[in-house]
């Protein structure tokens, strides 16, 4: 394997970490794409050798790199390609709906997370109440 | 251009003669649960503007595959072998495309096949996104033919190309509609999918470079040469990626949030289906392609229990029908891993009649939970109640799927269940077992609370009480009729729980055994 | 539906109108040669429809969506659909005829002006990829191609499904 190839994918890995880590769908998407070109180029070193085509007119194995490696990237470029369109057009319809790409919290957590406190408030005021109404029983 | 005349005798290095006459004929069957939903797919998408023939399209096509699954399964299961390859191309094994259909893709075929057409039928009854969207029928069967083809495939990266088959139709299915919460949800469920994909290519990438394959048949030959830390490596990295997909303990926090906002169907087949792939993958390579060293029992064990505790504790703290069920996937999830976790037969037999158990249940809740929806408009347990008097089929139809799934006895979850602690207790994974009867308790516990939530007590929203008055809304007949063939499998699976589980025995027997496997892909064109 | 470019009246170039003419044209033959050169040089279906798909974008840019809708007698859908039924359809009938899934032949024909040309049967897989292409590229101008502003639409854009269906 190249050694600059294994650099390569690692930056390109580095980078798209980074950007993944981003709020905004738009970086988050290039991010992907960069992982995505990242693992393709690991792939494509997968085959060993460098500079030589796959099979052309040849039957000495030597004389030309595995051509299986390109074939299976070139594939996996093909729905990393797909699937990055149809999160472009996600990305669009939620721009359309809320002007903004921001990729939101889940609202339901929020919900439920809400929920708990106000039947926390809810106890402790029933608690508080009952105090009271022990004080003046007593008083 | 090309004549239909002697199609078979062109090229000389074509194997269609390789295949032995005895079995040519069940081999024939093993592509078409893949190749006939692509095709009704196409066809669906050209008569995108008639809804009706849409329909009868999507329909024809899975009973069809849903026929040829049986015969397959019943085939197969004659064979002295248990075994059905089929070389795409007809290229030999290591060159071309394996797919290969033993005892367990079987299985889970007939049943992934059967939920597929109930849910449809009960979609086309809802009369709801099917109805208002040309894309649904199409990206459903390319669901299905993705489904399938996750199950049949024998090539590491074919098993890739399925995923994301079965995935880019998800995308499209989940976000059907575009409503704001589908398109927040969507946004992180395909992102945490995509990032799930990429280090699928990047452990491709690592097991290609490593023994020059990605044939399972072969690198179940190749990888116990390799050193033992680079196995280990390559079978936590599998672990992760399809754990992502199964939702396993640290890695489901993206399914409970986006399963419920999909359209009621389509999280049906979603909660049926879609992570059990991802369980019945960790399945395939565990078994298949690591020996016993590389495998991570212990491993497994603890990410087990710890995902059957979150995830019921999840389910307890939700108040939304359809996040509590989602939530219990996750748990239910942990039941299958505990059982594969183990690695012995009774494990797995058990694990394997888990999975078909909870795919039949769980899709039959969801179905349950969209007639409730439908009746009452909300699906939150703290505006419905009293349904068991405005709606006792819908509580009847909730019954049976929740006592089985908590585990009482006469059910089938009772069965899985036992298979599962009985195995457990023999190997005296005594941790493990407790946390699997605690769980089940919690379950109860959950159900419960669904029962008390939606079907007694009073409602106490104006709007639903209204809903729920006699007469007021119907659920469609054939949203309870699917939904009641459902239920009715599920009882099916009681009623022959002795052959069921041994069969999944005789599948364990096949997985723990995987020289046949690989004697029969790479020596069926040799 | 019809909306033009925000601004008032559609300002076209005549330059790029003239140009974009000339190689529409010129570019979508290049891209019938990529999809039948494809077999055992560079192409291929996936190639070709790209580049047709690249014409067709040019299109977009001189004259917008309507420009695109009217370049094909054939809604999108229809294109993508036959698409996919010709390449699942080499898978299928192999099997009916005898053989393995996606098994295909070859066979050598003379031909009066190429002279002995080798018809492959992969070469309608690749057909079928190039039209879905093709399809996808005419549908996602039609879903996205009229730039409506942040307002909701009626109908919804859904994007279509099934790109990289096809393992190239």
């Amino acid at each position: 394997m190249s050694v600059l190839l294994a650099f390569l994918a690692a930056a390109l890995f580095g980078t798209g970490t980074f950007l993944l880590l981003q709020r905004r769908l738009s970086r988050i998407i290039i991010g992907i794409g960069l992982i995505g070109h990242g693992s393709n180029v690991l792939l494509l070193t997968s085959g060993g050798g460098r500079g030589l085509p796959p099979i052309i007119d040849s039957a000495d194995p030597t004389d030309f790199s595995d051509p299986l490696p390109q074939a299976l990237a070139l594939t996996s470029i093909v729905i990393t390609f797909g699937v990055t369109a149809f999160l472009f057009a996600l990305g669009y319809r939620s721009w359309k709906i809320t002007h903004d790409d921001i990729v939101e919290d889940d609202v339901e957590d929020r919900y439920i997370a809400r929920r708990v406190v106000v039947d926390q408030m809810v106890a402790e005021g029933e608690a508080a109440a009952r105090e009271i109404e022990l004080d003046e029983d007593r008083g | 251009m090309i004549g239909a005349v002697d199609f078979a005798t062109w090229g000389g290095h074509l194997a269609a003669d390789a295949l032995a006459p005895d079995r040519g004929s069940i081999d024939v069957l093993v592509p078409f649960s893949v190749i006939v939903p692509l095709v009704a797919a196409a066809v669906s998408v050209i008569a995108a503007r008639n809804r009706i023939a849409q329909r009868v399209i999507g329909l024809g096509a899975l009973l069809a595959v849903l026929v040829a699954n049986v015969v397959l399964l019943v085939r197969v299961d004659d064979m002295a072998e248990g075994i059905a390859v089929s070389q795409a191309g007809g290229w030999a094994a290591p060159l071309g495309i394996s797919l290969v259909v033993d005892r367990l893709a079987a299985i889970m075929l007939v049943v992934s096949s059967l939920m597929l057409v109930s849910v449809l039928v009960f979609a086309i009854g809802q009369q709801a996104e099917e109805r208002r969207f040309a894309a649904f029928h199409p990206v459903y069967l390319v669901l299905a033919a993705g489904v399938s083809a996750s199950f049949i495939t024998g090539d590491l990266f074919n098993l890739f190309v399925a995923f994301e088959m079965m995935l880019v139709a998800s995308y499209v299915l989940l976000t059907l509609g575009g409503r704001p919460g589908q398109v927040r949800s969507g946004m992180s469920y395909v992102v945490i999918s995509l990032i799930a994909s990429t280090f699928f290519i990047t452990a491709l990438a690592l097991v290609y470079s490593a023994t020059g394959t990605v044939n399972m048949a072969e690198l179940s030959e190749r990888i116990p040469q390799l050193p033992s830390g680079v196995q280990t490596g390559f079978s936590l990295l599998l672990i992760i990626v399809f754990g992502i997909k199964a939702g396993l303990f640290p890695l489901f926090f993206w399914l409970p949030d986006s399963y419920p906002t999909a359209p009621n169907a389509v999280t049906a087949i979603f909660a049926g289906l879609l992570t059990k792939v991802g369980v019945y993958a960790i399945i395939r390579t565990q078994l298949l392609l690591f020996p016993d060293d590389a495998r991570q029992g212990t491993l497994l064990l603890v990410v087990a229990a710890l995902t059957m505790i979150t995830g019921v504790l999840g389910a307890i703290a939700q108040d939304d029908l359809q996040r509590i069920l989602s939530f219990h996937i996750i748990s239910h999830i942990g039941y299958m891993i505990f059982g594969l976790a183990l690695f012995t037969l009774a494990g797995i037999a058990g694990a394997i009649f888990y999975i078909v158990h909870h795919i039949v249940v769980k899709t039959a809740l969801f179905l349950v939970a969209g007639m409730i929806e439908r009746k009452a408009g909300s699906d939150r347990l703290s505006r419905i109640g009293g349904m068991v008097r405005s709606a006792p089929m819908i509580a009847v139809l909730f019954a049976f799927p929740a006592l089985s799934i908590v585990g009482i006895p006469p059910f089938s979850g009772f069965v899985a269940k036992f298979a599962l602690v009985d195995a457990g207790i023999s190997v005296e994974q005594w941790p493990i077992v407790a946390v699997a009867l605690a769980v089940s308790l919690l379950t109860m516990y959950v159900m419960g609370r669904i029962w008390a939530g939606a079907f007694w007590g009073t409602c106490e929203d104006a709007a639903v009480s209204d809903r729920l008055r006699p007469g007021q809304t119907r659920v469609p007949l054939l949203m309870t009729l699917s939904t009641a063939v459902v239920v009715a499998a599920s009882i099916a699976l009681v009623v022959f729980a002795g052959p069921m589980y041994d069969l999944a025995e005789r599948a364990a027997v096949d997985l723990l055994v995987p020289q046949n496997y690989v004697q029969q892909v790479l020596g069926a064109t040799k | 539906m019809s909306t033009q470019a925000p601004t008032s009246g559609p300002q076209r170039l005549v330059i790029l109108d003239q140009s974009i003419k000339v190689l529409y044209q010129s570019i979508l033959v290049l891209s019938l040669y990529f999809l039948f050169a494809g077999h055992n040089l560079p192409g291929g279906g996936f190639v070709g429809g790209l580049t047709a798909g690249a014409a067709v974008s040019l299109r977009y840019v001189s004259g917008g969506a309507m420009a695109v809708r009217t370049a094909f007698r054939l809604p999108s859908h229809i294109v993508l659909g036959l698409g996919l039924l010709v390449s699942a359809g080499t898978a299928l009938i192999p099997v009916v005829l005898g053989g393995a899934v996606l098994e295909h032949g070859d066979r050598e024909v003379g031909l009066p002006i190429f002279g002995d040309v080798k018809f492959v049967s992969a070469l309608a897989f690749d057909i079928g990829v190039y039209l879905v292409v093709v399809g996808l590229v005419l549908m996602a101008f039609a879903a996205f191609g009229d730039d409506l502003g942040p307002i909701e639409s009626t109908a919804p854009p859904e994007p279509p499904d099934g790109t990289g269906r096809e393992a190239s």
